[in-house]
């Protein structure tokens, strides 16, 4: 538990040398990585670069400021300045940005040991992390399995002890289904907690950088170093109140447990019953445009996507093409070439809604929707309850290779997209094991900025369950 | 049949903020390709923008000038195309809530000229073809812009370039662009229609794009109404489209169909929060915006008596102007006078004109006019203290005493002099002989080599006598 508060008491202690700390994270990787793809590069020389700095602190007799010296992964969105960021499609590899993203300033700033970026689907584009360039990280709990997605490498690294804690990207689910997934915790931060400068966008309205954690302490510890308004970010928001009190009814909506498998319903159930006896209230609820949730995000993210990916067309960085007529030409061969189809099929669904003819029916539609969907979850939910509580995925965790059509696959985001399109902030606790012994998480949305009161809720139920439902792997570096 | 030509006007100023619109690059005009850049003007992945608050106070004080509504709430939209001038494949602009609606010219026919709407917006990268390749300068790109969408409300191209003059000074007058042709951060997309003589329905237009000068815009408007003329006399049907101007040939050419012109696709930037402007936001432009110049002009004409063509001169440049009416208070005419001959001799191009940059501040210019209403200098030393004003910066008052510069004299000085060397003189003008001043005030005008002012001469001779 708490491997980060663990991991800078081995450090001060002396126990062992931050370098010697990462040298055994890197060979861990080394090892492991072949099997799992959590990693979609690895930065070696920068992690022994700061593991060094701040041997040199330790030997000052100096404190470690939050989060030094600890090893963590950085999904492959999250923009590095000189260090490969790809967004694990080939339009972007060997891509080496040339500025940081603000999340890794503030990291970086506080001696953060990074070890790699995390592999992903490409664009964040994916539940699966199957459309990576590399193929999908693997679920550490089970191989036979995909680590959730799309920040599956995130999962996967620190499920897989290849890492203390993981910042990923969650635009309908993607930090909170992997965490689902893996057994850990995740946590989707409200819209602009976290300044979203150099998370390479897929959908800027609902794009969020988000923690992959063992536990609640641990994204604690992160949330309070990265929330921090950026003035470069206009969306980014100061929070009204770091401790919020925390609120402790929970809604529960019958509509979340349609079509929902009957291992998460059960486990989800237990997890009520568990909330219950620490004494919170459960208040049924009604949330009945949830039906609409999926076409609503699916329209929005689709079009916010075909706009953000425009810019790949091969001239300035990125996938380029030599061979091409005119300057359309070349364009249209450098994104037929070097987008994935999943990519694909979103850029063209995002262009299709926008264009004149169909914008009414369908952009328009869905903002109208956006604003009725934040306007019934402030009325039927947080005018009565703090959280909501719901599945975190209806699904049991995914075997590998299933081949799900598109349809089927967006469907496992009904739980979670919710919180993005009304930009609340969610987490996912894991709860209980399916049939096949793989994790299943519950998740809260609470009302916005609730980000601290979220975590104590889930260390609760941290607390009076012990995770016991989470296999300890006896793999990578055990801290 | 007699035609009746209807044009309409969308006009791209770039605005003169110290930064770029999104990020913090500089503005200047010019400079090494690609010197002026960052990641967020060339759009690479992940970067954010960051509304430059300048720019939205640029466009709200050039649409009270032109007295626009100023809209309280207003938002950025994405437009996309793609063209490797735009980095982004979008060009960030204003589509559904523009920050002005409506304001108007008024010609000097009395005609009133309608605008529809004002919008802020990115500048694009420039692409260079050359020897078969093309290169990119993305110096521009970022650069604040400002579209004047125009009503099809102008007749002719005289009335197009009577326009466009108009906005240019209107518009450099509010301080927020220099509005040069000449260097592209003022250009011009023409929309042209012919219809018979009485109808009200519009004919078929089409579109000249990226005019950057007075004559193009003449030029491609008479090209293109008696090719439309034409077109239409033979039975033919305007197609409409979008046309390229040869400057060369004075002869437009078509470039794109319009029937098939690219879809925008736009909708709202979510990277950009809402625009709120409050009313006293909007006061404090409103009461910051300086005289127009065709209301300085009348004053000019009211105050002072200045002919009209004169006071339209100095009403052109706002920094002459506000140059002017701190001298004006002592001597408008003189003022007058000394800046449209001797100045304007010396600072003789448009651009030099609208930076007025000289070495002596109003203030300087002021203590001459002051020197030579009183009658200390005469109007050619004063010309003469002028140019030694323009070549060093020194004040007038030091040429004059110091220097002697010019041949200015200290008319006090030669007085108690000539007294001083003419007891004589002195005792017989006491004496009541009238005729021995007339001498005295000879001997002071050969010191001073003619130059001293003879009326000035006679009451400071009469001074220092009666003080004698």
């Amino acid at each position: 538990m708490a491997r980060i508060a663990n991991i800078q008491r081995m450090l001060t202690s002396g126990e062992c040398t931050c370098r010697e700390l990462t040298l055994r994270y890197l060979a861990a990787i080394d090892s492991a990585n072949a099997d799992l793809a959590a990693y979609i590069s690895v930065t070696r020389e920068t992690a022994l670069a700061t593991a060094d700095a701040v041997d040199a602190k330790l030997r000052r007799g100096e404190r470690l400021a939050p989060l030094e010296g600890v090893p963590f992964s950085l999904k492959d969105n999250i923009s590095t300045r000189g260090l490969e960021t790809s967004c694990a499609s080939n339009m972007l590899a060997g891509y080496k940005p040339a500025y940081d993203a603000f999340t890794w300033e503030l990291l970086k700033a506080r001696n953060a040991v990074l070890l790699g970026k995390a592999n992903m689907d490409e664009f964040a584009m994916g539940s699966t992390c199957e459309t990576s360039r590399i193929g999908g990280a693997k679920n550490p709990h089970n191989i036979g399995y995909v680590s959730g997605g799309s920040s599956g490498g995130s999962a996967s690294s620190v499920a897989a002890n290849l890492a203390a804690y993981s910042l990923g990207s969650d635009t309908g689910g993607s930090v909170r289904q992997p965490a689902a997934f893996c057994g850990l915790l995740g946590l989707k931060p409200t819209y602009g907690a976290v300044s979203r400068r150099g998370l390479i966008a897929f959908a800027s309205s609902l794009d969020q950088i988000g923690i992959l954690a063992e536990d609640s302490d641990d994204a604690r510890a992160v949330f309070q170093v990265i929330a921090k308004p950026d003035a470069l970010d206009m969306t980014s928001r100061t929070l009204p109140n770091l401790a919020p009190e925390l609120n402790r009814t929970i809604g529960v909506a019958s509509e979340f447990f349609t079509g929902v498998s009957p291992d998460v319903e059960q486990a989800v159930r237990n997890a009520i019953d568990t909330f219950e006896r620490l004494g919170y209230e459960i208040v049924p609820v009604e949330f009945p445009l949830l039906r609409y949730v999926l076409p609503t995000y699916y329209i929005l993210a689709c079009a916010e996507a075909s706009s953000n990916l425009g810019r790949y067309d091969g001239i300035r960085y990125g996938f380029a093409s030599d061979m091409y007529d005119d300057i359309d030409d070349g364009i249209s061969r450098v994104r037929s070439e070097g987008f994935g189809a999943e990519v694909k099929r979103r850029i063209m669904l995002g262009t299709y809604v926008l264009s004149s003819g169909y914008f009414d029916a369908y952009y328009k539609k869905a903002q109208d929707l956006r604003h009725a969907i934040k306007r019934q979850i402030e009325d039927n939910v947080f005018g009565r309850c703090g959280m909501l509580l719901t599945p975190t995925v209806p699904t049991n965790a995914l075997k590998i290779g299933a081949n799900l059509s598109p349809v089927e696959i967006y469907g496992t985001d009904i739980c979670t997209v919710t919180a993005n399109i009304a930009e609340l902030p969610a987490v996912s606790v894991p709860c209980g094991n399916d049939s096949a012994g793989l994790p299943i998480g519950v998740q809260l949305i609470g009302s916005a900025f609730s980000d601290a009161a979220l975590l104590d809720a889930a260390a609760d139920f941290e607390r009076a369950t012990d995770r016991e439902f989470v296999a300890n792997l006896d793999m990578g570096v055990r801290v | 049949m007699k035609w009746e030509t209807v044009i309409g006007l969308e006009t791209h100023i770039e605005l003169s903020t110290a930064s770029k619109v999104f990020c913090s690059c500089g503005t200047k005009f010019g400079g090494e390709p690609n010197s002026n850049v960052c990641p967020v003007c060339l759009g690479h992945p992940g970067v954010l923008p960051s509304l430059n608050r300048q720019a939205v106070e640029f466009t709200v004080t050039a649409g009270l000038a032109l007295g626009c509504e100023i809209a309280r709430v207003s938002y950025m939209d994405r437009k996309h195309y793609f063209y490797p001038d735009m980095t982004k494949a979008f060009q960030t602009s204003q589509f559904h809530a523009p920050l002005c609606i409506g304001g108007s010219v008024t010609l000097s026919s009395g005609r009133t000229i309608r605008l529809n709407h004002i919008h802020l917006e990115e500048d694009a990268g420039k692409l260079i073809h050359d020897r078969g390749r093309t290169l990119i300068d993305y110096n521009r790109a970022g650069v604040p812009l400002m579209e004047l969408v125009g009503e099809p409300d102008l007749r002719s191209a005289a009335e197009a370039s009577e326009y466009l003059e108009l906005l240019q000074s209107i518009v450099r007058n509010a301080g927020v662009s220099d509005c040069r042709m000449q260097e592209g951060s003022m250009r011009c997309d023409v929309n042209v229609s012919v219809r018979p003589e009485g109808s009200e329905t519009l004919g078929t237009r089409t579109e000249v794009k990226n005019l950057n000068s007075f004559a193009s815009v003449r030029q491609a408007i008479e090209f293109e109404v008696s090719r439309q003329i034409e077109v239409l006399e033979s039975g033919g049907r305007v197609i409409q489209e979008t046309r390229g101007f040869n400057a060369a040939s004075g002869e437009t050419a078509s470039m794109r169909d319009k029937e098939n012109s690219d879809d925008y696709r736009y909708f709202r930037e979510p990277d950009i929060i809402t625009v709120r402007l409050t009313d006293a936001d909007v006061e404090r432009l409103r009461s910051a915006l300086p005289e127009t110049p065709q209301a300085r002009a009348k004053r000019y004409v009211a105050e002072s008596g200045l002919t009209e063509s004169d006071a339209a001169l100095l009403s052109k440049y706002r920094k002459v102007a506000e140059f002017y009416d701190v001298a004006a208070k002592v001597n408008a005419k003189l003022a007058a006078s000394f800046i449209l001959t001797k100045l304007f001799a010396e600072v003789s191009t448009e651009v030099a004109r609208e930076e007025w940059n000289l070495k002596f501040d109003a203030a300087a210019f002021s203590e001459l006019v002051a020197l030579t209403d009183s009658g200390t200098l005469s109007r050619d030393a004063a010309k003469r203290v002028l140019s030694a004003m323009l070549e060093t910066g020194r004040s007038p008052q030091s040429i004059v005493e110091r220097d002697g510069i010019g041949g200015a004299v200290n008319v006090d000085a030669l007085c108690t002099a000539a007294i001083a060397d003419n007891p004589a003189a002195v005792r017989d003008y006491l004496a009541g002989k009238e005729k021995a001043l007339q001498s005295l005030i000879g001997a002071v005008m050969k010191a001073s080599k003619g130059q001293a002012p003879i009326e000035e001469v006679k009451s400071a001779l009469l001074r220092a006598i009666d003080a004698h």
